[in-house]
């Protein structure tokens, strides 16, 4: 229950480098639709990954708002505080 | 900038797919039907393999009787919604028609398929609910949980251990939890485990809507759907469907013993405001239903057809979905092949779905299929042959 953003977003990068038509280059930066060439199927079976790897349920409406992998990582370590 | 510069993206993914100077596979025109399994494209006769037509009742004679006879007696609209002026003693009479067909005490209808998914799950979850909806859950599904402002939870596709993980997760949170599920998906013909759906349902306490839209007419002793066949009907709360597909014609409808049902009749934007369904497609319907009862022998036909079409195209090496049911699709990897593929099966009398991602599971494309009960042994013969054919020319399947 302890993971901070930056361990969070570690996670998803390390995830998102096993798919190999991933750019190797990205950061917490990196825009998800646009740096990443996903549609919104690839970004929703994704989150179902990392939803996994922390136990968490990201809900969709939450989705609609993130951009980067750190808003990613934001709004999961917010869901895991609770919030 | 156009107000139109946004689908730049969508018109160069269009112009990939006609480039080679292919049909736009999304404009095809049936000039007019022949029967219920040929009809003419582009001025020859084709066999119609994607139509969702499963029972074939969309050229019904009794069902043609029906509507003929009633646009003499009732108009050609009610020009009106369901709340207003828009509610005849024919919608009532099909709403008790259509509950006693699923044993159920309420039942409502829509004015299509579409509009009750999109109805019913925008009005049953509330801003301060959950719906879990199936990844590969339909269009309607995910526009009505988007209309419906509850938080929206996917689980993996029919996997309801998955489920029964996120559900724990939920453990106590307030707000109802409604599960939604198909009885057969679309894209690839499965068939959802509605047993152990039910079991977890049961086990947490949430509610079930099952979608049975592509399962009615097609699949149970009564043709009441998956839930039957799996003989979990209590378990579930909420039944959806649909009046165009095994019943051919148009509409939508929501059946439950829940006495709220009637309520949601006030709330359900879908409902509310667009017109109801017109007289003749009403009595079609009734009559459509009354020969799907009647007359069980094409469902058992339907079901032979759909193990003679999935077996056949599974023989000539191509790769389909794991079970036989009405919708079988044939997995091809690029998207290119695909529509190759699709344009020469339609060159040579055969017309598919030619289904592309992302609105497909796993970003493969696929000749989506759907069998009819009305088609004869030579008809799939024929078309498997014609893939056959193709799969050949290509360098496909086996």
């Amino acid at each position: 229950m302890s993971e901070t953003v930056a361990d969070v977003s570690a996670l998803i990068i390390q995830t998102l480098l096993a798919n190999p038509k991933v750019p190797r280059d990205i950061s917490g930066s990196s825009k998800i639709v646009e740096d990443l060439a996903f549609d919104s199927l690839a970004v929703m079976n994704f989150v179902m990954e990392i939803e996994d790897s922390l136990d968490v349920s990201v809900p969709l409406d939450r989705l609609a708002d993130i951009r980067t992998i750190d808003d990613l990582a934001n709004c999961i370590v917010s869901l895991k505080q609770g919030d | 900038m156009s107000i139109f510069t946004k689908y730049e993206p969508l018109a160069r993914s269009l112009a990939a797919v006609t480039n080679g100077g292919g049909r736009n596979p999304f404009s095809v025109v049936i000039d007019h039907p022949v029967s219920s399994t040929v009809g003419v494209i582009e001025g020859r006769e084709t066999l119609l393999f994607g139509t969702n037509n499963y029972l074939g009742l969309s050229q019904s004679e009794a069902a043609i009787d029906a509507a003929i006879g009633t646009v003499r007696t009732h108009g050609v609209g009610t020009t009106g919604s369901r709340i207003a002026n828009g509610t005849q003693g024919l919608h009532r009479q099909l709403e008790e028609r259509i509950a006693a067909f699923f044993r159920r005490r309420h039942c409502m209808v829509f004015s299509t398929g579409y509009q009750a998914n999109l109805g019913m799950i925008s009005a049953l979850a509330g801003k301060d609910d959950y719906l879990l909806l199936d990844a590969d859950s339909h269009a309607s599904i995910y526009d009505g949980s988007r209309l419906s402002q509850a938080q929206v939870i996917r689980f993996r596709h029919n996997d309801p251990e998955d489920l029964h993980k996120r559900l724990r997760r939920l453990d106590g949170t307030p707000g109802a939890k409604l599960i939604v599920v198909e009885g057969i998906y679309s894209m690839m013909g499965d068939v959802v485990p509605m047993a152990e759906f039910a079991a977890v349902k049961r086990e947490t306490g949430a509610w079930l809507l099952a979608d049975e839209a592509h399962s009615v007419g097609v699949m149970g002793e009564h043709g009441r759907g998956v839930a039957e066949a799996c003989g979990v009907e209590d378990d579930v709360d909420f039944v959806v469907g649909t009046f165009s597909k095994s019943l051919g014609t148009v509409g939508g409808y929501c059946v439950s013993d829940q006495d709220g049902l009637d309520l949601i009749r006030l709330c359900s934007r879908p409902y509310m405001f667009t017109a109801s369904l017109p007289p003749d497609v009403i009595a079609a319907t009734m009559a459509a239903l009354s020969e799907l009862e009647r007359r069980p022998e094409l469902r058992h036909r339907l079901m032979d057809n759909a193990q003679r079409l999935h077996a056949g195209l599974n023989a000539i090496g191509l790769r389909t979905g794991p079970q036989a049911s009405p919708v079988v699709s044939v997995v091809l990897d690029e998207v290119a092949q695909a529509v190759q593929f699709w344009n020469r099966l339609l060159d040579l009398g055969v017309y598919v779905n030619l289904s592309l991602p992302p609105a497909t599971p796993d970003q493969h494309p696929l000749l989506r299929t759907s069998v009819m009960a009305t088609h004869d042994a030579a008809q799939i013969d024929q078309a498997i042959e014609i893939f056959a054919t193709v799969a050949r020319e290509m360098g496909a399947g086996r």
